[in-house]
């Protein structure tokens, strides 16, 4: 399958499954009251952070957006990290100042989590236009979903990548939902928006983000185009968002056994774990036991989170600025 | 009377308006909800359950649930508004007042001035602020400062039911753009409310107790704080001079000073940071025009110079609170 070896799979289905465990997790610890904020998460979409952040290296830039809990995984971020972060300790990620929508990690490359939807585009093509500078084939990815594909700063940044001829990578996770909106009304082109980004000229691509080998497959052709100096490229995934906008949000907009037959028929862990086994390549007691490790680590970082100490309140205005006045 | 909530009087004060003057809109996102899911429109009826039932009474045409697109929101309400139109446009948070900033400030604020006082320009935005519920640096800003300082816009931040009412209802019959922010931790605050036609005039600060002793100039959820305060500050025989600003454009100077010519102390809160503050406005609208009366110098409680943080404790620390103001009052009282 692909040209993926044993480890490469082995790995991809960890990280998806820490995603997916780390979601469901705080599903559950958010209803104890002890997390506060708005919190989006990211299950359904795993594939879609797995397959692509695999094929980066850490010197290659992504951001994210207010649902980026996968991005943040799937990029390397300590999940502990992420989890005193999200619980608002003095040892998360990023010292509790930011929280879930927030989470960023500079050193493997993730650029930040983003509260204002369409807000991060624009600097994936700078951090593009940064790897162009370097010269060494590192490419900018801006995540967006079909909310931020409505946004000016979106439609600037896609022609600005196009007119700088930026390494820039434009992924549209399309979940149907802008909030409470589906696409369907919200998404001018027909559920399109791949042909958006082709308006604006570059190469685009269109894959079930809910199949991590069909969006493997269709980001890595992608990425060779990119790399190779082909200019920006953009690429739509169809995938779908297990729960709702934020935590507590009633999903009134669903139809009836709607998240039922989601979760039955479009779960990118149930379908990899089907081909992976059905090919041979994977054992289901290996998968089995990839998933009794990350339910440890999820319990363990909880667990941390939870007995951690929260930041010295005398330190409310400590790294506004590098040098201060 | 009625007793209604803020959420409610607003929801209220929408449905009364837009039956009576068949050019007022609606647009925002979500205002409606649903659209284009198996749900279907109204399934949610605006998040914050100030929209519900608009859609369904005045349809489509002027009840519209946009894309995530800011500033084609606040655009789209300014070119309707000199088209003619009343459009009330709905920022989800007033945070998201940086997405569409141009729309507001370079274009809505300065139409009737730069087109040499020829158009009106009778837009209302509707935005949701407030810090309290630890909803981080980007969902948590009051705003209302940076958009005092714009001229040609004016301010509005209801603190009671009643005020909700009569400050919406100003705002969509007078014929300049509005800004009115509405506190999310303030929505559930209840109270009573005129029923009919009920109509607060902007610039007229509510004197929400009178002490003698120290004048406290708030706005928004700080008033309910400074509230607080003052009656555990009553409690031992210090009165407080409460005024809720109601609007900070226009701004009730003469009520600020004359309350200050009485007490000679002076105590503003304000939930942002100090810099070009609410606080240093008032601040400095009393040192220059009521130096003589002053006791003690004005003390401005806000947050500090720094984003709204997510963590409860570094959140609290951020935020004025009963507490502080009772110690900011107390201070000013000690100074001699």
């Amino acid at each position: 399958m692909l040209q993926l070896g044993h480890d490469q799979l082995l790995g991809a289905y960890r990280r998806m499954a820490t995603i997916r465990a780390f979601e469901e997790r705080l599903h559950d610890e958010i209803k104890t009251g002890e997390i506060g904020g708005f919190t989006h998460l990211y299950a359904g979409q795993e594939a879609v952070a797995v397959a692509i952040c695999d094929q980066l290296t850490v010197e290659d830039k992504i951001v994210s957006t207010h649902r980026g809990h996968g991005h943040c995984i799937a990029k390397g971020c300590d999940v502990t990290g992420m989890m005193l972060e999200i619980y608002g300790r003095a040892d998360g990620l990023c010292k509790g100042r930011g929280g879930s929508m927030h989470i960023a990690d500079l050193a493997v490359g993730m650029l930040g989590a983003n509260g204002i939807v369409g807000g991060g585009a624009p600097q994936a093509v700078g951090a593009a236009l940064a790897a162009k500078v370097d010269g060494r084939g590192r490419v900018g990815v801006a995540f967006s979903g079909d909310g931020a594909c409505n946004q000016g700063t979106t439609f600037e940044a896609m022609n600005l990548a196009v007119v700088t001829k930026a390494p820039a990578i434009f992924v549209f996770e399309n979940n149907h939902y802008s909030e409470h909106t589906g696409d369907a009304y919200a998404v001018g082109t027909a559920r399109d928006i791949a042909s958006r980004a082709e308006a604006f000229g570059m190469k685009v691509w269109r894959a079930d983000g809910c199949d991590f080998f069909a969006t493997y497959e269709a980001f890595r052709e992608l990425l060779e185009h990119v790399r190779g100096g082909g200019g920006p490229a953009a690429i739509e995934l169809d995938t779908e968002r297990f729960y709702g906008h934020f935590e507590g949000d009633p999903q009134r907009y669903r139809g009836p056994g709607e998240l039922d037959r989601i979760r039955a028929e479009r779960d990118c862990l149930k379908g990899f774990r089907a081909r992976v086994t059905g090919a041979g390549l994977l054992t289901a007691a290996e998968l089995d036991a990839v998933d009794a490790e990350v339910a440890a680590l999820i319990d363990a970082a909880v667990a941390t989170a939870r007995a951690a100490a929260d930041p010295d309140p005398a330190t409310v205005a400590d790294d506004v600025y590098v040098e201060y006045y | 009377m009625a007793i209604m909530n803020i959420r409610e009087a607003i929801l209220s004060t929408l449905h009364a308006e837009m039956e009576r003057d068949g050019d007022i809109m609606l647009l925002g996102e979500d205002v409606v909800g649903g659209n284009g899911t198996a749900g279907g429109p109204e399934a949610i009826g605006g998040i914050w359950g100030t929209s519900t039932g608009l859609w369904a009474k005045f349809g489509p045409d002027r009840v519209i649930d946009t894309p995530i697109s800011e500033s084609a929101i606040i655009g789209a309400a300014a070119g309707a508004a000199l088209a003619g139109k009343r459009p009330v446009a709905e920022l989800m948070f007033a945070d998201f007042v940086g997405v569409s900033m141009d729309q507001l400030w370079n274009q809505m604020a300065k139409f009737r001035y730069m087109f040499g006082g020829k158009t009106r320009c009778p837009a209302v935005v509707r935005m949701v602020y407030g810090a309290g519920m630890q909803t981080a640096a980007q969902h948590s800003q009051s705003v209302y400062a940076l958009l005092t300082a714009i001229p040609g816009l004016k301010v509005v931040l209801p603190t009671t039911p009643a005020d909700a009412k009569g400050l919406l209802t100003e705002a969509l019959r007078g014929d300049d753009p509005v800004m009115f922010f509405e506190h999310k931790a303030l929505y559930g605050v209840k109270g009573e409310v005129p029923e009919g036609e009920h109509r607060v005039p902007f610039g007229q600060a509510r004197m929400v107790r009178e002490g003698g002793d120290v004048t406290v100039v708030a706005c928004g959820r700080m008033v309910n704080f400074a509230e607080k305060a003052a009656d555990k500050l009553a409690a031992e025989g210090i009165g407080i001079d409460l005024l809720d600003l109601r609007t900070t454009s226009p701004m009730d100077e003469d009520a600020i000073l004359d309350s200050v010519e009485q007490t000679g102390r002076l105590v503003v809160v304000d939930e942002s940071p100090p810099r070009c503050s609410l606080a240093a406005d008032v601040a400095a609208l009393v040192a220059a025009r009521a130096f003589t009366s002053l006791k003690a110098p004005p003390a401005m409680l806000t947050g500090p110079h720094a984003p709204i943080p997510f963590s409860r404790g570094l959140e609290r620390a951020w935020l004025p609170s009963p507490q502080t103001i009772e110690g900011a009052v107390r201070r000013t009282l000690a100074f001699r």
